[in-house]
């Protein structure tokens, strides 16, 4: 036990090394949140691009585009995007790595996203639309008013789940130098050659973190259920 | 010499040469008809007859492969034709009802009006609770699709497209999907509706509706329009071998 404050102690209190964990947990939300953000927006509009030309014909360069895009981002490891953005794409400019991360991560996400919403908006019965149109709706305000509302619902077990692991998924950005969680956690076993510590500090930090986000998005999917029966 | 209380309205409706292919499979193989003002025409038939394509030809739910549609004398079928304008003015109802599941029944009934701008919030939500009231499901305007009979949604979908004011109503099996005892209150609606003086156009297999209510019947078969007439002539004396046969095994 004396052995166990005095670990406690050395990797988290002398120095103020909590603090580091600290800053870490701040930067993983931050990039979590950008690339949220982003990921959602590119999810969205490539899934309503997709499912309108599979519709419709029309969009075809657009939808080429988006194939393009599906294909290469699922098809290679994110470690390898994140490095591409920061040492390539992002390489002769000084913009922040916190900026390159979400931004990166957002891009990854994205593909996931947009498969998820078109199986959302494809789980909506034809007779939705053709209901919309019947009534003069334009294409547009029956997908923003009719279908994506509806579609949102089903898919939402879905999105949470790629919202779990992007924030988990987070933690490599310590490769491009920022320190998050994860390389917070790094610092402090470099310091104290402890491992065991830090690493459980972290783990049980992502997963606190976890535990919340599936708290608030379940609350959430209840209230949108209240609708139906 | 038949549908004479009608001639001399003016044409709501104008369909010339209309066709429809599937890929290589016909579906419409050339109608010509008109739809009058004031009229209800009922068009029977037997399945793969062509009958709902027809329907959802006439505000072009499905594109026609040849042929033109002319509504209020603007031809719909012409790309360049604001579809959307003119589907305002043409009310459908589906065989599925097709309610928006995520909204309430007045928010159902409210969201076309308001959205298109036909009407503000407060016009188009005193709008359908007139029309609730009509149709006796006032008390039904914050409940939800998922909790109204097979009878009550349909009941709805039918002032759901009444609300924006159509010139022109089309039913496309509207009791089809409804357990028997819901079938009379949907059709006493749409009886209510047709002396009310809608033009409709009625895709249905209610025999009694046709002949209580239609001004006109219309057989079609094998994409084509095979007999029309009034529903005495029509049902009394039918001419077209098919047509005989139709009825011989339906009534």
């Amino acid at each position: 036990m004396a052995d166990f404050s005095a670990k406690f102690y050395a990797n988290f209190i002398k120095d103020d090394r909590w603090l580091g964990l600290v800053t870490g947990l701040k930067v993983t939300i931050i990039v979590t949140i950008e690339a949220l953000i982003l990921g959602v927006l590119i999810g969205f509009i490539i899934a309503i691009i997709r499912s309108y030309h599979d519709k419709t014909g029309r969009f075809k360069i657009l939808n080429a585009v988006s194939r393009v895009y599906l294909t290469v981002i699922r098809g290679t490891p994110t470690m390898i995007q994140i490095l591409i953005m920061y040492l390539v794409v992002f390489g002769s400019s000084s913009m922040d790595s916190i900026i390159i991360g979400g931004i990166a991560f957002g891009i990854n996400s994205g593909a996931y996203v947009a498969e998820i919403v078109r199986s959302g908006i494809m789980s909506i019965p034809e007779g939705q639309t053709e209901a919309g149109r019947s009534l003069g709706l334009s294409y547009s305000q029956t997908m923003w008013l009719i279908i994506v509302p509806q579609a949102f619902k089903n898919v939402l077990p879905a999105l949470v789940n790629e919202m779990i692991v992007l924030i988990k998924e987070t933690a490599i950005i310590g490769y491009i130098g920022e320190q998050d969680l994860t390389k917070a956690a790094m610092i402090i076993q470099s310091r104290t050659f402890d491992a065991f510590m830090p690493l459980l500090a972290a783990a049980l930090i992502y997963l606190a973190l976890v535990m919340l986000l599936t708290f608030f998005m379940n609350k959430l999917e209840r209230r949108l259920r209240t609708n139906e029966r | 010499m038949s549908v004479n209380h009608t001639d001399n309205q003016e044409t709501l409706i104008e369909v010339k040469n209309l066709r429809k292919a599937f890929g290589k499979n016909e579906v419409l193989t050339g109608i010509t008809t008109e739809i009058k003002k004031g009229e209800v025409v009922v068009i029977i038939g037997p399945s793969g007859s062509g009958k709902s394509t027809f329907l959802r030809s006439l505000n072009l739910l499905e594109k026609p492969t040849d042929g033109t549609v002319l509504f209020e004398g603007v031809n719909i079928t012409d790309p360049k034709t604001d579809i959307d304008l003119h589907r305002q003015k043409m009310g459908m109802v589906f065989q599925h009802f097709n309610l928006f599941p995520h909204k309430t029944i007045l928010e159902n009934i409210t969201l076309a009006p308001v959205v298109l701008k036909k009407m503000t919030k407060d016009e188009a939500k005193k709008r359908a609770e007139e029309l609730l009231l009509k149709v006796g499901l006032s008390d039904k305007a914050d409940a939800y699709p998922e909790q109204l009979s097979g009878g009550q949604k349909q009941r709805i979908a039918i002032i759901r497209a009444l609300a924006m004011d159509p010139d022109v109503m089309l039913f496309d099996e509207p009791t089809s999907a409804l357990d028997p005892e819901m079938v009379g209150e949907v059709l006493e609606l749409m009886k209510q509706l047709a002396g009310d003086g809608m033009t409709m156009a009625v895709v249905t297999h209610e025999m009694g509706f046709a002949r209580e209510v239609a001004t006109r019947v219309v057989f079609m078969d094998e994409g084509q329009i095979k007999e029309q007439g009034t529903p005495e002539e029509f049902f009394e004396n039918p001419r077209d071998p098919r047509l005989k046969e139709f009825l011989s095994k339906i009534l």
